[in-house]
């Protein structure tokens, strides 16, 4: 197994979804490449780190926001059968 | 390395319509109550769904749309839109996995819509294999997590992610971040799971390759 080819089963391999034989010819080429090895150690870390990290704030204040728009919004559709739609409720940002 | 021929793009045509799931006995979980009592009239039952989703909901769109005020729009109308079709719900997939593929749907039309001057598509950037080709083989010494502050490194991963293609971008959120399988990613994009596994090897690629500029040993243009 060259490079490329290694390359080519990443996805496979990291999902766990690889065949034993073609484990074992992936494990060796690991054994052998040290540029593979870490390609494979970074990219883990790629995807731990992004799993990790809290990339976008999401504040109390803006929770409370948006779900009280979405509840108004549905109470203010009518849709649900035992709920009585206030006359003055309107969709948020109307 | 293989290129990726996948001319299908975008989103799905329903994407209220449920990935059925494959596991012959699966777990009933707690959701599908609060959505049986959400459809029996109980709102309380509904928020409660939301108060579960928004964050979830919210970094998908964001994630997607680089646009934080797009991102707040788009959670309101997926839990809007979830609510008026509850009853198309069935409980045969998560009740998450539904709600992002709408947020899915909903981010990539908004998308659309805010390049109208140029048409842009799922597929931009993604027949080629420009920057999925290793060329850094530094290691990452100490963990990017030991060398950053924690609004460091949110920024870092911010501006990363947002040089990827839309394709590449949202398919290494729903795989990566949201925990999405594979075939999931593939019903929730229009996508064969070739194409989604083609798309996530490249992406992922690309990160790590932008990323090691500042989390390679010894590096010192982060500091």
């Amino acid at each position: 197994m060259n490079c490329t080819e290694f390359l080519s089963k990443l996805t496979d391999y990291f999902d766990g979804q690889i065949d034993p034989a073609l484990l074992t010819e992936v494990k060796a080429h690991l054994g052998t490449c040290h540029h593979c090895e870490v390609v494979v150690d970074t990219t883990r870390k790629t995807i731990d780190v992004y799993r990790g990290a809290v990339t976008y704030e999401f504040p109390e204040e803006l929770s409370n926001r948006l779900r009280a728009a979405v509840m108004e919004r549905c109470l203010a559709s009518g849709k649900l059968p035992n709920i009585e739609v206030k006359a003055s409720a309107k969709p948020a940002g109307q | 390395m293989a290129v990726e021929t996948s001319t299908i793009a975008g989103a799905p045509h329903n994407p209220f319509e449920e990935v059925i799931a494959t596991d012959p006995q699966p777990e009933i979980h707690p959701d599908v109550a609060l959505v049986e009592r959400a459809k029996a009239g109980d709102t309380a039952a509904f928020e409660q769904l939301v108060r579960q989703y928004e964050r979830q909901i919210f970094r998908t769109a964001q994630h997607i749309t680089q646009n934080r005020e797009d991102a707040e729009d788009i959670t309101q109308d997926v839990f809007f839109k979830a609510f008026q079709k509850l009853d198309q719900f069935q409980g045969n997939s998560k009740f998450s996995t539904w709600l992002v593929r709408i947020a899915v749907n909903e981010s990539l039309m908004r998308l659309r819509k805010r390049k109208t001057s140029k048409t842009v598509s799922m597929d931009q950037d993604v027949e080629t294999d420009e920057g999925s080709i290793p060329r850094d083989f530094a290691e990452w010494r100490p963990n990017p997590e030991q060398n950053y502050s924690q609004s460091e490194l949110a920024e870092i991963l911010r501006k990363t992610i947002a040089g990827l293609p839309p394709g590449f971008r949202t398919v290494f959120t729903l795989r990566d971040i949201e925990n999405l399988s594979t075939e999931e990613t593939a019903a929730a994009l229009g996508l064969s799971v070739p194409a989604v596994k083609s798309r996530l090897l490249r992406a992922r690629l690309q990160l790590r390759e932008r990323l090691s500029r500042y989390f390679r040993q010894n590096n010192e243009a982060s500091k």
